[in-house]
């Protein structure tokens, strides 16, 4: 028995390396399928089901092939106004979190000391520990009209913005922050100091360096964080529900269709138009070079 | 290696394609549903009661069904546990729409559906007829909520009435002065509350408007604010359009409107007698009102599903919640008339007749939540009339 248990082990593992193909396929498949099934899967039938229609009445899916929901989603205004406020809302935030993360950055990675630096990572790291929800509602509490954003801002003679799209912008801009900062940090520390101190050689002044040799270094970097910051924008329903008032954003559209239209076609193909966006997004940071680096 | 590299895509392809055929052959099997019109799915009722089955899942309106984890003097839910073994699971929804879409799951086991969920989860076969010989207490409800045309079908009961009320208009006392005596105080556009206004979060929302406007533009002819032909609807999407410029948010989380009442943030709008009582209980000042115009409102039912697996638990729910006591602490607490004339008796002096319990004239007088259909409600049949799906997109449309 045990001389042809072994026997068979001998001929797989002989097969095995006989077959490096089989090999390869064993060993990745499983991942592939799953990336193939559960991942593209479930996109395909997120657009067939778009092209089905819904019975108004109890709300149960009619499964006749039909452009109708796309044909509303393009002739009614409302959804052409929803799809550009939310992709003014993520590039706004993406905008913002440059601008706030870049620096902040920076100071990580070039000058402050190794101990700084640690401390620095942690205090980025750490509100990602916090539920979403809890700091979606605490912003909720800050912008209200006796909050802490209209008392501390009162001394200045600023007023709260109360709920509205400037609150969703500053809530999501503090939310998506730590994914822009981490790869802008990591791409500057891939930059070698040595190139820093061969443009200051070269006579070139601070601001000078950061524009020709370190922006151009880590603008890959840059774009990486925006993707995560654009498409978490894109997608969010959440936050623009506790603090946006009465606005909605594309999120919204497809859960009142889910949640309370209970129409899963019509939402199906709301959710396809921040696909095309993010593909159309993915497509130009392609042509920069930026995915390589992602 | 480039041919290597260009398999994968392939191969994935394939995949997704595998998926896409799977998903697809399911296509023909499905049976079609009547186009807005109204039918009943045969479905059989409950015979006899068998064991319990140990639990019961139950949806309901926010304050239906309390074990004192909200407050501890507001429990109807634990001696049931003890007496009937069922463990009580509850979900709370805040919107029919979401109380249509969660029954679908089929994983709860009853529902406090109102008027405009009912007959929606009835012609969809998510509810079944109930057998009322096995509830012993519907024998006292009030007579003129039982077979009515949000509850039954052909006489036969789909539900077990639980009680009824009227929306209601709130407002901060230390801020809105005068008191307001009308539903105008949230659709002027001139409105001094400009930016603190708000409304109830659903396309039912739009039947308010079209009450108001049944008061206020007679010309528009509308006899059934759930009745709107496609002229009345557009001027109530009109009203509805410029109060959206007054809205500081709309609510159908109805803690987060008590919360924006407590700040100030919002300081008018509709809003539901318990929510008033709860911001009360907070020491918010806010008063409730019946404008003048009378209201739109909700006549609600328990339902039992036809998925359910605790069918004994359910009917011995259906029993309890409508039973003197349990009817009586749900109505006083949730602010509403109960459906149990028996409640009456055991309630606070003078609370039934403050809600006008037994009033059957003043409860013709609500216009109930019903679903709006194809066909007009209020008996014209020379126009078609705007179907729920027909609100759900304009509602869409009024928040933009």
């Amino acid at each position: 028995m045990s001389t042809a248990s072994e026997g068979t082990r001998h001929g797989l593992s002989a097969v095995l390396h006989r077959h490096p193909r089989l090999r390869l396929s064993l060993l990745i498949g499983p991942p592939m399928l799953w990336l193939g099934v559960a991942y593209l899967g479930a996109l395909g039938a997120l657009f067939i089901t778009s092209l089905w229609g819904q019975d108004s009445f109890t709300g149960t899916v009619v499964r006749e092939w039909n452009l109708d929901n796309f044909r509303i989603l393009w002739e009614s205004e409302v959804y052409r106004k929803i799809a550009f406020r939310t992709v003014g809302i993520a590039a706004l935030v993406t905008a913002i979190d440059v601008l706030i993360a870049f620096p902040v950055a920076l100071y990580m990675a070039k000058i402050a000391s190794p101990r700084m630096r640690q401390v620095l990572v942690i205090a980025v790291l750490t509100p990602l520990w916090a539920s979403y929800l809890v700091k979606a509602y605490a912003w909720r509490i800050m912008l209200s009209e006796d909050g802490v954003v209209s008392d501390l801002g009162g001394l200045l003679g600023i007023d709260t913005p109360g709920y509205g799209l400037v609150a969703v912008v500053i809530t999501l801009a503090y939310l998506w922050l730590p994914f822009m900062i981490l790869p802008i940090y990591a791409g500057l520390e891939r930059l070698p100091d040595s190139i820093l101190e061969a443009s200051m050689d070269l006579g070139a002044k601070t601001g000078h360096t950061v524009r020709r040799v370190v922006v151009p270094q880590v603008f890959p970097a840059v774009i990486a964080g925006s993707i995560f910051t654009f498409s978490l924008s894109l997608g969010d329903y959440i936050t623009v529900r506790i603090v946006g008032g009465a606005n909605q954003m594309l999120g919204n559209v497809v859960y009142d269709n889910v949640g309370a239209a209970n129409n899963l076609p019509f939402a199906a193909a709301v959710a396809t138009i921040p696909v095309v966006i993010m593909l159309v997004y993915l497509g130009a940071a392609r042509r920069t070079g930026a995915l390589e680096n992602v | 290696m480039t041919p290597r590299h260009l398999r994968w895509p392939r191969i994935v392809a394939a995949c997704a394609a595998l998926t896409l055929t799977a998903a697809c052959g399911t296509t023909s099997s499905d049976d079609k549903a009547s186009d807005g019109g109204f039918k009943a799915p045969d479905l059989p009722m409950l015979q006899k009661l068998g064991d319990p089955e140990g639990e019961v899942n139950i949806l309901a309106w926010p304050g239906y069904a309390e074990d004192g984890s909200t407050d501890p003097k507001v429990d109807w839910v634990t001696d049931f546990e003890k007496e009937s073994g069922c463990q009580v699971n509850v979900k709370y929804f805040g919107t029919s729409d979401e109380a249509v879409s969660l029954m679908k799951t089929g994983e709860y086991d009853v529902v406090s559906a109102s008027g405009d969920a009912s007959l929606r989860l009835i012609a969809g076969g998510d509810v079944e007829p109930v057998n009322t010989d096995l509830v012993p207490n519907y024998a006292d409800v009030f007579d003129f909520l039982k077979d009515r045309d949000w509850n039954s079908v052909d006489g036969q009961m789909y539900g077990i009435p639980h009680g009824w009320g009227a929306n209601l208009l709130m407002y901060r006392t230390d801020e809105v002065t005068p008191a307001p005596t009308s539903w105008g105080a949230v659709f002027d556009t001139d409105s001094p509350y400009k930016g603190k206004v708000t409304a109830y979060d659903s396309p039912i929302y739009i039947a308010d408007a079209a009450l108001y406007l049944m008061k206020h533009e007679p010309d528009l002819g509308i006899e059934n604010p759930y009745s709107l032909d496609q002229d009345q609807l557009d001027a109530a999407v009109d009203l509805l359009k410029d109060q959206r410029g007054l809205i500081s948010e709309y609510w159908s989380d109805y803690l987060k409107e008590v919360q924006a009442f407590t700040t100030g943030d919002s300081v008018i709008g509709t809003t539901w007698q318990v929510i008033a009582s709860v911001a009360k209980g907070e020491d918010v000042p806010v008063e409730a009102i019946l404008p003048e115009e009378g209201s739109t409102g909700w006549s609600d039912t328990w339902m039992v599903s036809s998925k359910s697996d605790h069918k004994t638990c359910a009917y011995l729910w259906l029993d309890h919640i409508i039973s003197p006591e349990a009817n009586d602490a749900v109505a006083e607490y949730f602010g509403e008339a109960p459906a149990n004339a028996k409640a009456c008796d055991i309630a606070t002096e003078g609370f039934c007749d403050e809600y006008k319990a037994a009033d059957a004239d003043f409860a013709a007088q609500i216009w109930y939540w019903t679903t709006p259909i194809e066909q007009c409600l209020d008996g014209r049949t020379d126009v078609k009339c705007t179907d729920y799906g027909d609100w759900t997109q304009a509602w869409t449309e009024i928040k933009g």
